[in-house]
């Protein structure tokens, strides 16, 4: 049998010494779409830095195809939200999209034909090959996180984190970019998405995650999207929880 | 009497070349700390080298220039260090942890000059003016030729910049923009971060003694600042860049014997004037292009009225005669309302019978692609906004204007079926281009 697409084991992610996820226990099943939901603060973002290595992780385990993530960064792709750019950067939406195939390129290999030919099928696969010369900043925000989605598709991954792609974008985006995660599923690719919306929830996703500084439960959206749990993740944080964090972070512990 | 020309003019090239160079290498750097935002960098660095001169010189019991580079550059890699721990473990904000490094380590650098270097004429004009009207009396020979000695050290730091930029183009390029997206793919943005500031450190090093501090800060962020309002390649950017540090060398060399002054601050005076030049009259973020773009916006939208307003008159059967003064008095009166009638007099929309004017074939083509517009988003906003009849004319009068074929077509399907407005009056028929010209 192969190895899951990622299995997190017992990592703890702390902040300023200060943790932010506990102890989270997790595998995804492969070629999936998984939800990561919980409210503001419950750390979906923080777990997806983690696991990619952006941030450090305080303690445990993640691999990737049962391998750690340095030697698996070719079939990893990444969409961080879209606020974590400056899109007044001087570069086209065709420069951006390009940067898909960095990683597949690695250190000092130009890109070159085959890299502008993926970049403009990607383009065109989230509709907007005509837009390919202009500067991002001219982009409304749902094309700009369509860009980001192109990008995605251009890093070729077997795996995508996805940082909320569907905030702040139009309904005919939103549709566009769920049709684009259930291609890559039909490709077999496994897809988590950091989502905000309750109401969709069921109808977008397979599995969900549902976190709120730990896991609260992880599975198939049937099973797992339940009253009972989101009571759980949205009922009030584990003041407990808290407290052991400030706790942490002040240096004390309690007798 | 020639020769002492001829001598004038050497010297004349000399400086612009070494000027020319040095700024070349700082705004080439710059353009890469404008866009991270890590402008104040430069700055920091420029002033944090002292003690690391002051260091070398110690050690070294020497003047020396290679001693002195060293220092100065370990001070610089330094400071970029300390800025970054600060920042990241300190959790002192990025401007904040820069100012206390710099600020503390020049200060460090004075108290050193005062107790172990008060021998050393290491004089204060010099650290702020540079001394390049001076390169000419220091020659050293070069392949047979005798060349200043600036030329020797600025000369490489230019090619090495050049070097790194074309060669890590891609992975500069990626962890500027999103160093998220870097490290996940492998390419350590923290690495070329500190690449960067290392680079930044030897620019300014090297160009510290050509052009003193003043302008290196200068050349660091003005050039790329500059280019940055011209032009939205990044490619573009570094050539615009520096063609400005290049002009300002000239500018600033003709200057300086113009009116007899110090050559680096007449080209930091002139890379100041350029970076005015473009933010006044960039095409796109200039002052004055926006200013022209609202008045060509302003004059579109009393045209507009002018033509709503005659399209209404003639939708009311009892064509009655509308002299250009009482319609200019309409849509606002003033130079900018008789502006506009003699605009759509010239692009025959309006024509002019005995003292009335009347719309021509054209303008009423124009006229009732705006009607329908008005009318549409009237209708629109009591269909789906539920507003009162007396709330929906006026955002009407001002949406009209920036309705665009697409969203008209938009509004007729969402409103379909709706053939009068809210206020009985018919909705005109899409015009038979089908499509309203914009400028």
């Amino acid at each position: 049998m192969t190895a899951p697409p990622l299995e997190i084991h017992d990592m703890t992610v702390a902040y300023h010494r200060k943790p932010v996820l506990w102890d989270i226990d997790l595998t995804v099943p492969e070629g999936k779409l998984v939800g990561i939901v919980g409210p503001n603060g419950a750390g979906k973002s923080t777990l997806l830095k983690a696991v990619l290595g952006l941030i450090p992780v305080a303690s445990g385990r993640v691999t990737f195809y049962g391998e750690p993530y340095a030697r698996q960064r070719r079939r990893v792709g990444y969409v961080p939200q879209r606020e974590s750019v400056d899109w007044d950067f001087p570069v086209t939406v065709s420069d951006v999209v390009m940067m898909g195939t960095y990683g597949q390129l690695g250190w000092l290999r130009r890109p070159g034909a085959k890299q502008r030919a993926t970049a403009r099928r990607c383009l065109e696969q989230v509709g907007m090959p005509e837009l390919a010369d202009r500067q991002i900043r001219q982009l409304s925000g749902g094309q700009q996180q369509r860009v980001f989605l192109a990008r995605a598709l251009a890093q070729d991954a077997r795996i995508y984190f996805m940082d909320e792609p569907f905030s702040g974008v139009d309904a005919a985006t939103e549709a566009a970019i769920l049709g684009l995660l259930q291609t890559l599923r039909e490709r077999g690719r496994t897809v988590l998405v950091v989502h905000h919306d309750l109401l969709t929830v069921r109808h977008y996703f397979d599995h969900v995650i549902l976190l709120n500084m730990r896991l609260i439960a992880a599975g198939p959206t049937e099973a797992t999207f339940t009253d009972e749990n989101l009571q759980k993740t949205y009922g009030g944080r584990l003041t407990v929880l808290d407290e052991a964090a400030e706790a942490v972070r002040r240096g004390e512990f309690e007798r | 009497m020639l020769s002492q020309l001829d001598a004038n003019t050497v010297m004349d090239l000399w400086i612009i070349a070494v000027g020319a160079m040095t700024n070349a290498a700082c705004a080439l750097v710059g353009c890469y700390l404008v866009l991270r935002r890590m402008s104040l960098l430069g700055d920091a660095i420029s002033h944090a080298v002292l003690p690391g001169l002051v260091v070398a010189f110690v050690l070294s019991g020497s003047v020396n220039v290679g001693f002195m580079f060293v220092g100065a550059l370990a001070a610089g890699v330094l400071t970029a260090v300390f800025t970054e721990t600060l920042h990241r473990y300190g959790g002192v904000a990025e401007d904040a942890s820069m100012g206390v490094v710099f600020t503390a380590m020049f200060a460090v650098g004075v108290i050193l000059i005062r107790r172990y270097a008060h021998a050393v004429e290491l004089d204060a004009d010099c650290v702020f003016s540079g001394s390049l009207d001076m390169i000419t009396f220091h020659q050293v020979a070069l392949a047979g030729f005798e060349v200043p000695r600036a030329m020797v050290s600025i000369a490489p730091v230019l090619l090495v910049n050049v070097a790194f930029i074309l060669l890590f183009w891609k992975e500069m390029l990626i962890s500027s923009f999103d160093p998220g997206l870097a490290t996940t793919m492998g390419f350590r943005a923290g690495v070329l971060r500190y690449a960067l500031m290392v680079l930044v450190a030897l620019t300014a090093v090297a160009s510290f003694e050509q052009v003193g501090s003043i302008l290196v800060v200068a050349m660091l962020i003005v050039p790329g600042a500059t280019a940055h309002l011209l032009t939205d390649r990044l490619r573009g950017m570094l050539w615009i860049a520096v063609l400005v540090a290049v002009a300002s060398a000239v500018l600033g060399r003709w200057a300086a014997t113009r009116w007899n002054v110090n050559t680096a601050g007449a080209m930091t005076v002139a890379v100041g004037g350029l970076y005015g030049l473009a933010a006044l009259f960039s095409p796109r973020y200039g002052v004055v292009s926006t200013l022209a773009r609202n008045a060509r916006t302003s004059l579109r939208i009393v045209r507009e009225d002018v033509l709503g307003m005659l399209y209404r008159l003639e939708e009311l059967g009892v064509p009655r005669p509308m002299p250009a003064g009482e319609a200019a008095r309409a849509v606002g009166g003033g130079p900018l309302a008789w502006l506009a009638l003699a605009h759509l007099r010239q692009r025959r929309e309006v024509a002019r019978r005995g003292r009335a004017l009347h719309l021509t074939e054209a303008g009423r083509d124009r006229a009732r692609g705006l009607i329908r517009s008005h009318r549409l988003w009237e209708a629109y906003l009591v269909e789906y906004l539920g507003l009162p009849l007396d709330h929906v004319h006026e955002p009407a009068e001002r949406m009209e204007h920036f309705i665009g074929t697409p969203l008209q077509s938009h509004l007729a399907t969402d409103v379909a079926g709706t053939e009068i407005d809210p206020h009985g009056r018919a909705i005109p028929p899409p015009g038979p281009e089908g499509e309203r010209r914009r400028d």
